[in-house]
């Protein structure tokens, strides 16, 4: 039997006598997860000791349900949920709907990526607005060497907005609220002004970079959540396009700029036997 | 134009110079039709064709396809080969465990993340050597910037057992003697003779043959993304064939916890047998 140990900080488990393969107890950061916090705990204070090893205050449970419930479906134009629609419209398997939508997801233009970059520019600018006007004014760096493209603006803004939607405004007024959103507040506080140097208007990526950052999570922490928790619309969306079919769902135009056609080589079709 | 208006120029139309198929009729790949000017092409050189737009010598494919081939290791150990064979033994589908398992392949310590970073580094480094800088002042600034250099090293062992058969296939067909494969080897001798004594590794000669091709370093990376996908099936196949969660089953004494002691939930009842 091999000696080599899976080590952790967040699972703890006992087995049961007679099996040393099932679980008899199972303890998240000390908390009996079948004993305690399935009677006690909601889903939203499970979620955040996951990551954070800590029970929430009432106010980061507010804080992180209110941005799981703004996050939760951004409806089938998002790139994401476009993604799984075009799994569910074709009848693929469930796990390849979600598995396109992460992947689509996870970019630095609207998805988890993008969050990423956004939060780290909290700890590297906090809440001085000077920093974040110079910040905003320099260019995204393309990395030659990142497997990751560059988003090619500012993180957390929206590329293509005339003005902050009203759900990104309605968003930031909900969760700027608690006391225990510091940054939310300040982001609120001082939108125009940054949205006036980015020469973009704020998205819900940023907003979710600022409610992450005040809930304490770090940057890789929130691209995770960010991924897990726009995953509920994907799924809706492509279980829905399965009923509704491919011959409901757009196919759209295509221009071919470089159309060599048709039948250009008679001769090697037909002794493809065509 | 930008905006919503440049957006809107965009509605319901995809503009092209990639491909396109009119159903019952024809493929266009590339501004060629697929099925008459390029039919000819092996599937490996169709998808270089797709990736860079060129066509490459008999010699480069048979040494770009030995690249693919002297890393597909069918080894379920293998942290992505790992993630299909478990896919296997939890009866999952084969397509799911093996886009997993190469979306996995996008590592930081191996696979797509070190091809980008070497190839990247090897052409920035003949760059500046051609510029006249010494490379060993190239090393060692890519080493304090980096703490590393990509392609060099290997995690879990030291040598690499795929330098002397691709070496070998490289001087079969004549191309031992680009630039950028000496530049890497130079580079090895370097650290070698240095306190840091890390070897070449597969990355660095894969990539260092591919730039001598011509391909650019996100050429290089589309390039190796399949690059352990033969090893992927037979991990999962093997998996699949034995009964159901046979695959490194692991008991609750593999859990090695060092996390905090154990507490009670807020407005959980104190239990009389609670430990810790």
């Amino acid at each position: 039997m091999s000696t080599e140990s899976i080590h952790t900080r967040i699972w703890q488990e006992e087995p049961e006598p007679d099996n040393a393969f099932a679980a008899a107890s199972c303890h998240c950061h000390g908390y009996d997860v079948y004993g305690d916090l399935l009677v006690h705990a909601s889903w939203i204070e499970y979620l955040f000791l996951l990551f954070r090893g800590e029970a929430p205050s009432a106010q980061q449970t507010r804080l992180l349900e209110g941005l799981a419930m703004a996050l939760a479906n951004p409806g089938p134009r998002d790139a994401a949920v476009h993604a799984a629609m075009c799994g569910g419209v074709g009848g693929s398997t469930s796990a390849s709907c979600l598995m396109a939508s992460l992947a689509v997801g996870a970019g630095a233009s609207g998805g988890a990526r993008e969050v990423m970059i956004a939060m780290q520019d909290w700890i590297e600018r906090g809440t001085d607005l000077a920093l974040w006007q110079t910040g905003l004014a320099v260019k995204p760096m393309a990395d030659p060497a990142d497997v990751w493209p560059p988003p090619g603006h500012p993180p957390g803004f929206d590329p293509y907005g005339v003005r902050c939607t009203t759900p990104v405004r309605q968003t930031l007024a909900y969760l700027a609220a608690p006391d225990c959103a510091p940054s939310l507040a300040w982001l609120q506080a001082n939108r125009p002004a940054l949205e006036c140097a980015a020469g973009l208007p704020l998205a819900m990526t940023g907003v979710a970079a600022a409610a992450l950052r005040d809930l304490g999570f770090a940057p890789a922490q929130g691209e995770m959540l960010f991924l897990l928790l726009r995953l509920p619309g994907a799924a809706v969306h492509a279980l829905e396009q399965k009923d509704y079919g491919h011959k409901n769902f757009p196919f759209f135009k295509v221009e071919l700029e470089n159309d060599p056609g048709p039948a250009q080589d008679v001769a090697n079709l037909a002794e493809a036997g065509a | 134009m930008k905006g919503p208006r440049l957006l809107v120029e965009l509605v319901g139309r995809l503009t092209t110079r990639m491909g396109a198929v009119f159903p019952g009729e024809r493929a266009v790949f590339r501004g060629l039709d697929l099925h008459a000017s390029l039919k000819g092409l092996d599937w490996l050189e169709l998808y270089l064709f797709g990736i860079t737009g060129r066509r490459f010598t008999p010699q480069q494919m048979k040494v770009l396809q030995a690249i693919w081939s002297y890393t597909s290791y069918p080894d379920a150990r293998i942290w992505n080969n790992r993630v299909a064979a478990l896919a296997g033994t939890a009866r999952s589908t084969g397509s799911l465990g093996i886009a997993a398992a190469l979306a996995v392949s996008e590592a930081q310590i191996y696979g797509r993340g070190i091809d980008l970073r070497t190839s990247e580094f090897l052409r920035r480094a003949k760059t500046q050597v051609d510029a006249a800088a010494n490379l060993t002042g190239v090393v060692r600034a890519e080493l304090k910037q980096q703490r590393g250099i990509a392609g060099y090293g290997r995690p879990i062992v030291a040598g690499d057992e795929r330098i002397a058969p691709m070496m070998a296939l490289a001087r079969e067909q004549g191309l031992d003697g680009g630039p950028h494969l000496q530049l890497a080897f130079e580079v090895e001798k370097i650290l070698l003779a240095g306190r840091w004594r890390l070897h070449m590794n597969y990355a660095a000669l894969a990539a260092a043959l591919c730039a001598d091709f011509g391909l650019t370093p996100l050429e290089y990376y589309f390039f190796g993304i399949p690059a352990f996908l033969a090893g992927m099936p037979p991990c999962y196949l093997e998996a699949a064939e034995k009964p159901a969660g046979l695959l490194f089953p692991l008991p609750c004494r593999i859990l090695s916890y060092e996390g905090v002691a154990r507490r009670r939930w807020r407005g959980a009842p104190m239990k009389p047998d609670a430990s810790g």
